[in-house]
């Protein structure tokens, strides 16, 4: 199979089985099946689109599919470069392990309308993977845009008036930030540069002078609402109102990375770095990364339920990966595209724990977590090596992404940088180490009316298997850098 | 045969609306109308084609040449109107054999073909003549048939809501009228091309400019632009639902076409534009609609209203479009012609498949609607998605080109409002789907609609997504009908 092949069959394959998941929604087992190989196989091909990638040269040029014009100057094409299949292998990947775990707490859980909850899983992956390999910024918005359609149900799963409400605020926001400044930045860009393909170097360069550039950078930053700064990060507490695997895949890797990873795409290929670097009050867009950082850690460190303050914790890391795009230098952007991964695997961990205490023990809140560490040994084991990762201590993923952030600061000097990144890391410590010392030190004050252990086996497989992920990035961090120097044009 | 189309065109609804009459018996009445309706389609496709390879087509009435007998006219642009009109007209009616099986009693159904047929030749006629009086003929016998079939509607307050638009739509034809006898006077001619070659010389005699003014006012009551918009929300909520999906999708859509072909073909784009700021106050107006028609439009709670002021919302950007006063703003105008045709008439017809099943429109009958009729709700969605804007859709295609002519002017101010103009339709869109998914539904539960429903209604919400994907057709006609209308005369 050619990889060029397997880039268009990434979208393929994940709509046949949403199809394939509705068509077997009568059998249960046959339904997982289905959720299961597909996400297999999706894995699968990403790996071939990968490879190709990874080969360089021809082949990996090639990786360009023009699929249909619809104005003159606005098609709707995939590409693939090292940034964006980065992004799908991380979003194919987890589905995998999310799926597993999903099986394990839908069931567990006994929900309604399971099959819904499939399918719109299913579509929402195709969305992502659409996002990744967009080959221009009009595709990347329809898939954008399919994305939060397809995990608006996800989210008011529940249909009780809390997930009304959630998904009202999750929807309205993500809706109105992008068809009010994401779709008129997107129209300004292509009246001004004549195109939306997403170019090595940027598109904008001597096509929009001065204070210009600065409102359209802006107009993407909050447009792009799935990045969540303040003010339009409201969505993503609100949206914990569904179902954890919906909150660990979706609300911590594939949507909100959606949502960091075109922010990442749009100043590297339209505005494109050296651009940037002459753009007026640029900085004052490294002040709004670097304000949302240190407040969203201070609204999760007064968080009492454990889902929301995980959620304003995506808000702050979701941050450090904006902050660090913006800062401009090499260094810095490796540090995004690494903590694209280190928060990813080690975020979907914690989400994953939580849900596990909530269908081991039906606790939601902080403060019951008192003993948890001896009935859930390794669910908590996997939680405290998640939490170091955010507050970015070796051995872990967090501190990799966090070393290259501070080494990328250092190159411009850029003392408030550096003073975020220190303050928050104080503020994340703060409010993680509080619960690891919680579950292992304290002892349980009521005892639960039914005794229980772990979480069913699915889920505890899949908790090891994300937590083994975030201890993996530490070691494996040198090919993973190498590889995502070509985003720079750094040959390899 | 071949060059006979323009005058068959009109002919054939014309002619089959009596002969539905005679045949009495309402299975055999549609069909006749069917095959009637999808005639003409054929026609209007011919047509598309024969002036897309020869040019304009002109064909004299009776052999009579044009200053003396009647002229049809067909040019790209009523070509496209054409084709839009009796595609719109052929899906309806497809449908109408099981929508209007509880709104109408049997006995009123033959009548109600005839009307119907009746409209459908009116409106093709207005679109193909070249005569300005003929024009006048034509609205009247669209209109008349209208008022009969608004009546139809089971709801007494029908009769009252037609009454209301007869009072107006008079109005709106004596002002035509009006208009047209002072040209007559002033120019001796009544045929378009005549008057387009006088009339600039003519331009600041008062006569003239009544004339245009009395035509401009007339033609806008008849489409219902804001403030001349209060007979449509009633009319549309009370006639029959087919009857709604029908006007909503053609009779504006013509309206605006005589606009266009009033103010660009007879007058000319420059036409008072020292005296009268057209423009502007195409545009003020445009904006105010908008907003004023979309925030009725979010507290509505019958749904066949809440579309209706959506109704005089859209009509608003098509009248920005002109107002923007570029080819590109036309072309804006008019791709929204044929985008909204495709979105309202999904709409619509989605609302008389829930009117079928419930009786009415109203929006607790659209609790857990999600679950009970889940592919109507599905296509009110796409066209709910098409209406907002959404990539992907037609309705992108439309916004797309009206932003793009606002940037070409750099009229900021304007960009912002169209975009604030979308959110407030994602707020009644999202209204509804939120109630239809996310509220149970109460009482016996009821199943999807028939399929001789269901399925011109999904071709209608599919060719939403179609035409928003693959633009050419609706993109070339429009374009060139633009280019046509700045370069000169019709």
């Amino acid at each position: 199979m050619t990889a060029l092949l397997a880039l268009q069959l990434t979208l393929v394959v994940p709509l046949c089985g949403a199809l394939l998941i509705a068509l077997c929604g009568r059998w249960p087992n046959l339904r997982e099946a289905m959720t299961l190989s597909t996400a297999g196989l999706l894995f699968y091909l990403v790996i071939q689109v990968f490879g190709a990638v990874e080969r360089g040269g021809d082949e990996a040029a090639a990786l360009y599919v023009e699929l249909w014009q619809i104005l003159p100057g606005l098609h709707i094409a995939l590409h693939s470069e090292p940034l964006s299949i980065l992004f799908a292998l991380v979003a194919s990947g987890l589905w995998i392990v999310t799926s597993v775990y999903s099986i394990g707490y839908m069931r567990a859980n006994q929900e309604k309308r399971q099959t819904q909850f499939y399918v719109c899983f299913a579509v929402a992956i195709f969305a992502a993977m659409g996002v990744a390999f967009s080959a221009n910024l009009l595709t990347l918005f329809l898939f954008y845009e399919v994305l939060t359609l397809s995990t608006y149900p996800l989210v008011a799963h529940k249909g009780d008036d809390k997930a009304r409400a959630g998904a009202r605020t999750y929807l309205g926001i993500l809706l109105a930030t992008s068809i009010g400044l994401f779709l008129p930045a997107m129209m300004w860009t292509y009246f001004v540069a004549g195109t939306l393909d997403f170019r090595s170097g940027g598109i904008l360069e001597g096509n929009i002078g001065g204070i210009g550039a600065t409102i359209l950078l802006l107009m993407f930053m909050f447009g792009i609402g799935k990045a969540a700064l303040i003010p339009v990060h409201r969505w993503l507490p609100a949206a914990m109102v569904a179902p954890t695997p919906v909150s660990a895949l979706l609300h911590a890797v594939a949507v909100v990375k959606a949502g960091v990873f075109t922010i990442a795409k749009v100043v590297i290929y339209i505005f494109g770095l050296d651009f940037l670097v002459d753009v007026p009050h640029e900085v004052i867009a490294v002040y709004i990364a670097g304000f949302t950082i240190v407040v969203a850690s201070i609204l999760a460190l007064r968080q009492t339920n454990i889902k929301r303050m995980l959620a304003y914790s995506t808000v702050s890391q979701l941050s450090y990966i904006v902050l660090a795009v913006l800062v401009l230098t090499p260094l810095s952007e490796i540090g995004a595209i690494v903590h694209i991964v280190a928060h990813a695997v080690a975020k979907i961990t914690l989400f994953f724990a939580a849900g596990a205490i909530y269908i081991a023990s039906k606790k939601t809140e902080i403060n019951q977590l008192d003993g948890i560490g001896f009935r859930m040994p390794i669910t908590m084991a996997a939680f405290a090596i998640a939490a170091l990762s955010m507050i970015g201590v070796p051995p872990t993923g967090g501190f990799v992404s966090k070393w290259y952030m501070i080494a990328g600061a250092f190159q411009v000097d850029s003392y408030f940088v550096l003073v975020v990144l220190t303050l928050s890391t104080g503020l994340n410590a703060a409010y993680f180490l509080p619960i690891i010392f919680r579950a292992y030190f304290r002892k349980e004050s009521v005892a639960p009316p039914k005794p229980h252990g772990e979480a069913p086996l699915p889920m505890v497989g899949a908790i090891c298997v994300t937590a083994l992920l975030t201890l993996l990035v530490f070691f494996l961090n040198g090919p993973l850098v190498a590889f995502e120097m070509a985003v720079l044009g750094v040959p390899r | 045969m071949l060059s006979h189309l323009p005058i068959l065109q009109v002919i054939v609804p014309l002619l089959a609306a009596p002969a539905c009459l005679l045949l009495d018996r309402a299975r055999a009445a549609w069909l006749f109308a069917c095959m009637a309706s999808f005639i003409s389609v054929v026609i209007s496709g011919l047509l598309v084609f024969q002036v897309h390879q020869f040019g304009v087509l002109s064909y004299s009435l009776g052999g009579w040449d044009a200053p003396w007998g009647i002229e049809y006219r067909i040019d790209l642009l009523s070509a496209y109107v054409l084709l839009i009109v009796s595609g719109i007209g052929a899906l309806m009616i497809l449908a109408a054999d099981t929508a209007i099986r509880i709104e109408i009693p049997s006995e009123r159904q033959p009548l109600f073909y005839v009307l119907y047929l009746l409209c459908l030749a009116g409106l093709l006629g207005i679109v193909a003549t070249g005569d300005i009086f003929n024009v006048f003929v034509f609205l009247e016998i669209s209109s008349l048939a209208t008022y009969a079939l608004i009546a139809q509607g089971r709801d007494r307050r029908a009769l009252w809501a037609a009454y209301q638009y007869l009072i107006v739509g008079t109005i709106g034809a004596t002002f035509i009228l009006i208009g047209i006898g002072f040209l007559y006077s002033l120019t001796g001619t009544l045929n378009m091309q005549d008057l387009a070659n006088r009339l600039p010389a003519l331009e600041s005699s008062a006569t003239a400019f009544t004339a245009f003014a009395f035509l401009m006012v007339g033609v806008c009551l008849k489409l219902a632009l804001f403030p001349l918009h209060l007979w449509l929300p009633n009319a549309y909520a009370y006639a029959p639902s087919i009857v709604t999906a029908f006007l909503a999708a053609t009779a504006t859509k013509v309206a605006v076409y005589l606009l266009i072909r009033f103010h660009f073909s007879v007058f000319g784009v420059g036409f008072a534009a020292s005296v009268l700021p057209l423009h502007s106050i195409f545009l003020v107006l445009g904006l105010v609609g908008v907003f004023v028609a979309s925030l009725v439009a979010i507290q509505q709670p019958n749904v066949k209203r809440l579309f209706a002021y959506s109704s005089v919302a859209q009509i608003g950007y098509m009248i920005i479009g002109i107002g923007i006063g570029t080819v590109t703003g036309l072309q804006a105008t008019l791709l929204h012609l044929f985008n909204h045709a495709l979105m309202k008439g999904a709409l619509f017809l989605a609302l008389a498949a829930i009117v079928f099943r419930f009786g009415s429109a109203d929006i607790r009958h659209f609790a857990g609607l999600g679950q009970r009729m889940p592919w109507t709700m599905a296509i009110i969605v796409i066209g709910g998605l098409s209406l907002i804007g959404v990539p992907g859709t037609v309705g992108f295609i439309s916004k797309w080109y009206l932003i793009l002519a606002a940037f070409e002017r750099d009229w900021w101010p304007l960009i912002i409002a169209v975009l604030l103009g979308s959110l407030l339709a994602v707020i009644y869109i999202w209204r509804l789907i939120e109630v239809a998914y996310f509220r149970e539904g109460e009482g016996e539960s009821r199943g999807e609609a028939p399929l001789s429903l269901l399925i011109p209604t999904a071709i209608l919400a599919l060719a939403n997504i179609y035409f928003g994907i693959d633009t050419r057709l609706p993109v070339y006609l429009s374009d060139s009908a633009a280019q046509m209308l700045f370069g000169g005369g019709p």
